[in-house]
């Protein structure tokens, strides 16, 4: 079996972000850049596939020049060889993302692509689902359990008002939700292992696609600031306030 | 001038109230044009009634016993059917998980630009969150057609309005993949739904456990409250999936929300920010959720929450 999965390059989630007086970007001074958090659970859940039987996991990364580092983790989590689509300025809008992985499959082939739901940059969870309808494979999205048997992934996903099951043949694309598992820290001998693993680097503009975007970001701004922080001292005075202020009781 | 079609949702046999919301944003994006809604399902032509009482041009109830369990490939061919027939100009969900799982698809196979969890436009431009909320995006659609998924606590309920045409829509479309529905495990409970309810009561790790979150169902009864959750808790499997509040959870904004024994991570921040009415009790004062609340009682939520039911049952009696 061959997976293809993702490792995007995104800002530390746990970092403060902030806009650029100007509207033109985020402020990337002192950032730190991990493996997007759902791509890492993709990852991991290939590389369980892997060693639960056989399997060639491939890492892909669509992105900065800088990328190569999130899809070495993936290879020291436990990837066999990367590819490493170079991105020189504004990252593809989702369509483009999934035209990219559109002709990377045509390529490899693969028979299952393991995607991470979001992107925690652009929070936009589309591209897995345009990729899917591209390549014409049926999408489980939000994935929390994938069982595999018979040539077929059985896949349980988190919706609004519980779990639903759904069985898809492969090739499919399936997304990554949070409870999917749970990624592991590569070990250091992994680690470098991986160094020596290869990723294929190609730049975008040698695919030959036509990226034009179907979506553009022509400036950023800051959220409503929200005023808070009154400390109340006890319970009953919060009760009056709650009652007499806030008018919630 | 626009033509909008809204994929109208509904749960349980009832019509969701995030509907309302999301036909105030296609008013918006229709400018004056027409904003039409698209009711399918098995067994759900009684609810075509309940939608057309909102000025839409049009509600198009697809009725069939092929659209019992939700397949994403099988309604986008319904809807992109339907936008087609209609000559739709734009297409648009809330941005629940059916949203999120099915208007992508319908984007891809209509060739459309697609904006998610829509805030809303502005100078032509639509807007919508990224880095967790920290940051609006503005957003230029270059495709004839667009798609969006729209945050609806953005959004007003749409006032009532005139009736428009019901028609019945064919369902002649299949999934067209290899992929079949097996089944839907609904999380059962009595109180009412997350986005939808006027009060929120939400539990972090600081509860300790599921008997944390028995305490805090006390509050939550006094209000008819929902009860909302950190991924940490329900990580821990203290409470199920879909209450998780957050960047990748649902996202609130209630008159109410009390934030009990949770520390206000960035991600669950991203959830419940645009809530009225900020609630805190935490043990630490430098809880980053303390920092966005109206209210914050620095107190051990064991002992806390027990007192302020029965304080409020004071006042309230």
């Amino acid at each position: 079996m061959k997976i293809l999965v993702t490792a995007k390059r995104v800002t530390d989630p746990d970092m403060k972000i902030k806009v650029k007086p100007d509207g033109t970007g985020i402020v990337t001074d002192s950032m730190n850049y991990k493996v997007n958090p759902f791509c890492e659970i993709a990852v991991e859940e290939a590389v369980r596939i892997k060693e639960a039987g056989d399997a060639e996991v491939v890492v892909i990364g669509i992105g900065p020049k800088e990328g190569a580092m999130e899809i070495r983790q993936g290879l020291a989590m436990g990837g066999d060889r990367g590819i490493h689509i170079v991105v020189d300025g504004d990252e593809p809008c989702p369509a483009g993302i999934a035209q990219i992985l559109a002709k990377i499959i045509e390529e490899e082939k693969p028979d299952l692509i393991l995607t991470g739901k979001q992107a925690v940059d652009n929070d936009a969870n589309q591209a897995s689902q345009i990729l899917a309808e591209m390549i014409n494979a049926p999408q489980a999205c939000f994935a929390s359990k994938i069982e595999l048997a018979d040539g077929r992934a059985k896949v349980t996903r988190e919706v609004d008002g519980g779990l639903e099951v759904i069985d898809v043949g492969l090739p499919a694309v399936v997304t990554a939700d949070l409870r999917l598992n749970e990624p592991r820290y590569p070990s250091l001998p992994n680690i470098m292992k991986a160094k020596r693993k290869p990723i294929d680097e190609k730049p975008m503009a040698d695919l030959g696609l036509d990226l034009t975007p179907r979506c553009t970001v022509k400036k950023m701004s800051p959220p409503p600031e929200r005023a808070g922080g009154v400390q109340v001292e006890d319970v009953p005075t919060l009760v009056v306030k709650l009652r007499d202020e806030a008018k919630v009781i | 001038m626009a033509k909008v079609l809204v994929f109208a949702e509904h749960f349980d046999g009832a019509l969701k109230k995030s509907n309302l919301s999301v036909f105030t944003f296609a008013s918006q994006v229709a400018e004056g044009g027409e904003v039409h809604a698209l009711l399918a399902g098995s067994g759900v032509k009684g609810l075509a009634e309940g939608l057309n009482k909102y000025g839409l041009a049009g509600v198009h109830v697809a009725d069939d016993g092929k659209l019992e369990g939700y397949l994403a490939e099988t309604y986008a061919n319904l809807v992109v059917k339907v936008a087609n027939e209609i000559g739709a100009d734009a297409v648009a969900c809330a941005a629940s998980t059916t949203g999120k799982d099915l208007m992508p698809r319908v984007a891809a196979k209509l060739e459309a630009g697609m904006i998610s969890d829509c805030l809303g436009l502005e100078d032509g431009l639509f807007l919508t969150p990224m880095w967790a909320g920290n940051v609006i995006g503005h957003v230029e659609v270059s495709t004839p057609k667009k798609v969006f998924t729209v945050r609806t606590t953005e959004f007003d309920a749409a006032a009532e309005g005139g009736a428009g045409a019901v028609s019945d829509v064919a369902v002649d479309v299949e999934a067209g993949v290899d992929k079949n529905f097996v089944e839907f495990q609904k999380t059962e409970s009595d109180r009412p739904d997350l986005t939808e309810a006027a009060v929120v009561v939400s539990g972090g790790r600081g509860l300790k456990g599921e008997d944390g979150f028995k305490m805090i169902e006390s509050l939550a009864d006094l209000f008819n409250a929902a009860i909302g959750a950190t991924r940490s808790a329900v990580d821990a499997g203290w409470v199920p999936n879909d209450l998780q509040v957050g960047q990748t959870g649902k996202i609130v904004a209630p008159d109410l929300y009390f934030a009990i024994g949770l520390s206000g991570a960035i991600q669950h921040l991203a959830g419940m920010k645009g809530s009225k009415t900020i609630v805190t009790i935490n043990k630490d004062p430098e809880a980053p959720i303390c920092a966005v609340s109206d209210y914050y009682v620095v107190a051990d939520a064991f002992k806390a929450v027990p007192e302020l039911v029965e304080e409020i049952k004071k006042v309230k009696s």
